[in-house]
């Protein structure tokens, strides 16, 4: 027995089962969860055009704009905001508690009026500086508005014409409330009342203050994961994953024996490697994309299964161990490799093509492709020339194979 | 030895008569399209206590929402159940909005577990892209293939996966399992997977070619290329069908339609990659 290649195979294995003991499960953890897993509220809106305004490449972008400050507002962690194709905008809330209101509040356009008796608009929302929610009089909730400039010096005319008289503030054509005036104000503020609960006046403020929509925006499509349905999703998706890995582990050791353990060695790295390629690429993990990583655990031991069945052949030649294995791994590579290419390919058009949940299914799939190429050949084929240097083992039976008698030495 | 090109014939037209069938049952009844395609509302909700689909039928019947589905979430066959589901057309956001405070004021608190709402005009789109992605998914095989090894092996190739995503969409048809945008990410999956199979197939055709003995047939080649892959190819097959089985049995059911259409496109990729591709690209050679 050579000891060097032996102390070799072993410092490796055992690194990589330590690694994997103690990382897997905080590393897995710590991805970026989909909606789909931590519960929240997908959706989906597009700007439309109206005959008063319509879409273009500007007009979005300032949506965009407009849409991540009112997201800002409602104080979640991690929302995001992207713009899709020409004029659609994704939003996703994790853990959005009112999801019904969220929505309302995210497409409203949020145009603010002042109009005075005649119904002439004398202020909109852009002489705002500023604006924000408080419990006022009465422990009434009402929203604090703060004119700019410009706005104050509008706000004081408006009111010196109209003393005794009642002016209109409305938000998108709708009355909010209208107060008669009772004196001139010159401070550059004023108050809306007429909000049923501090909520809805903070809602209020925060489309104030993050201004109107420059378009239309409808809301498409609206998806909603309650908490509960999202730890049970992870529950489940553990539960499969771990059931999945440890069948394949078990029939890789059925039927390579020491092959098979250098290639679920290999496997515990891969997996390991997926989970910081996930985590470090910022990658979201969803139940798509945890059902690619169970997947691609089964197919990742299919080099092994390519290289070893030529490995077994090269025994039955009467090749020895050694170069067998060798072999074993330079013939089967060009196989390997030209079948998981066409894999990658699919996974490729999966990214450019599908949108949300399936982008990260791609991610995974092609990850999964690329990662399993290099732990079944580099890290196994290291493995193996360790363990067959090492002299330890010298019958193939040991390796699943039966070798011809005759040349069995 | 069993020959499989021999019994090319016999194992064609099982997948045609599959597909047959597949083709009439997409004609007559087309398939069952999730609200990700035709646009509607799903309510997934946990009450405290039991109820029935009466009680929430009365409910949704105030709100002219009687043609909705309603199903019980049970295990055995009891009338009564705290999670409900219910599927209603698509849906002003008021309307959901005012039905679930009645189902609140009416009937009890509950839980939100799910509520999707999905638009009309989403779905024509969803399936436009399907169509492009899988079409454009075998163009760049053909090349692929055609670049690494030569036309006939592509076009083989290509002919079995056009198999195998026809044999998923039958039997989705056929068994009318409902269809969501994840879909296509199965379908293209399976196309990325059954195409590593039947690679593995012709690249040792390939390489027995190069010691091609003129008394060896054209069928004895694709036979003993294909015997000699058997084992990988049952055992790679074992393995992932392995995983998928624990996907369908463990991860549960917002997951299962995704893992079905895996099952059986994998379990077609290896008829079609095994008894198929092989004898497929022998014919096309045969008739240059």
């Amino acid at each position: 027995m050579r000891w060097d290649s032996m102390t070799k195979f072993l410092v490796m294995t055992f690194a990589i089962i330590l690694g994997f003991t103690f990382y897997a499960k905080p590393v897995a953890f710590s991805i970026r969860q989909g909606l789909d897993l931590q519960g929240g509220t997908h959706v989906v809106m597009q700007a439309v055009d109206t005959p008063d305004a319509k879409v273009d490449n500007d007009a979005v972008e300032r949506v965009v704009q407009i849409i991540e400050r009112r997201i800002n507002g409602l104080g979640l962690t991690e929302p995001t905001i992207q713009r899709q194709g020409k004029d659609r905008i994704i939003v996703d809330l994790p853990g959005v508690k009112d999801p019904d209101s969220a929505i309302a509040m995210l497409g409203k356009t949020a145009l603010l009026e002042f109009k005075d008796v005649t119904g002439k608009t004398v202020l909109t929302g852009k002489d705002l500086k500023n604006s924000k929610a408080h419990v006022g009089q009465n422990s009434q909730a009402v929203v604090g508005l703060e004119f700019n400039e410009e706005g104050a010096k509008k706000f004081a005319a408006l009111t010196a014409q109209n003393i005794g008289k009642p002016i209109s503030i409305l938000l998108d054509g709708n009355v909010l409330t209208s107060p008669v005036v009772q004196e001139v104000i010159t401070g550059g503020n004023a108050q809306i009342s007429g909000s049923r609960n501090v909520e809805e006046a903070e809602h209020l403020a925060i489309l104030l203050r993050s201004g109107s929509l420059p378009v239309k925006v409808e809301v498409m499509e609206t998806r909603t994961v309650g908490p509960t349905l999202g730890q049970d999703s992870k529950d489940m998706s553990v539960k499969a994953f771990g059931i999945g890995t440890i069948s394949v582990f078990v029939f890789m050791l059925l039927f390579y024996r020491m092959s098979g353990l250098v290639a679920d060695i290999a496997l515990l790295l891969y997996i390991m490697l997926v989970l910081l390629a996930m985590k470090y690429l910022n990658a979201t993990l969803t139940l798509p994309g945890i059902a690619g990583i169970i997947l691609s655990i089964g197919m990742a031991v299919d080099a092994n299964v390519l290289i070893f069945e030529r490995f077994k052949e090269e025994i039955r030649k009467g090749k020895t161990l050694r170069s067998a294995m060798e072999a074993g791994f330079s013939k089967a590579f060009t196989t390997i490799f030209d079948s998981n290419i066409t894999t990658i390919m699919a996974a490729v058009v999966l990214f450019y093509l599908g949108t949300g949940p399936i982008k990260g299914f791609a991610i995974t799939l092609a990850l999964g492709v690329i990662l399993s190429m290099f732990s079944a050949i580099f890290v196994t084929r290291e493995l193996l020339r360790f363990l067959i240097g090492s002299n330890l083992i010298k019958n193939p039976a040991f390796f699943g194979c039966a070798a011809p008698k005759e040349v069995r030495k | 030895m069993f020959s499989i090109s021999k019994h090319f014939k016999i194992f064609i037209s099982i997948t045609l008569t599959i597909l047959a069938i597949g083709i009439g049952s997409m004609i007559i009844q087309g398939f069952n399209l999730g609200i990700d395609f035709k646009g509607g509302n799903i309510v997934d909700i946990t009450f405290e206590k039991q109820v029935t689909v009466a009680d929430v039928r009365n409910v949704l019947d105030k709100h002219d929402l009687g043609n909705s589905i309603i199903q019980l979430a049970t295990t055995d066959n009891s009338t009564s159940s705290k999670s409900v589901l219910i599927r209603t057309g698509i849906l002003a956001d008021n309307v959901r909005q005012e039905t679930l405070a009645d189902l609140h004021s009416q009937i009890g608190e509950y839980n939100v577990n799910r509520i999707e709402n999905v638009g009309a005009t989403v779905g024509s789109e969803l399936v436009r892209q399907a169509i492009i992605a899988i079409i454009v998914s075998w163009i760049l095989m053909i090349l692929y293939i055609t670049m690494r090894f030569e036309a006939r092996f592509a076009a083989a190739a290509v002919l079995a996966l056009v198999i195998d995503v026809m044999m998923v969409v039958s039997w989705f048809s056929i068994f009318q399992w409902e269809i969501d945008s994840s879909f296509i990410a199965a379908l293209l999956t399976v196309v990325g997977f059954s195409i590593n199979g039947t690679i593995v197939i012709f690249d040792r055709i390939r390489e027995n070619l190069k010691g091609h003995r003129p008394s060896e047939s054209l069928a004895e080649l694709v036979d003993n290329s294909i015997n000699q892959c058997m084992t990988r190819s049952l055992y790679t097959n074992f393995t992932v069908l392995f995983t998928v089985a624990a996907i369908i049995v463990f991860g549960g059911e917002t997951i299962r339609n995704f893992a079905y259409a895996m099952f059986i496109g994998f379990s077609s990729g290896v008829y079609t990659s095994v008894l198929l591709a092989g004898p497929m690209w022998k014919t096309f050679k045969e008739k240059k």
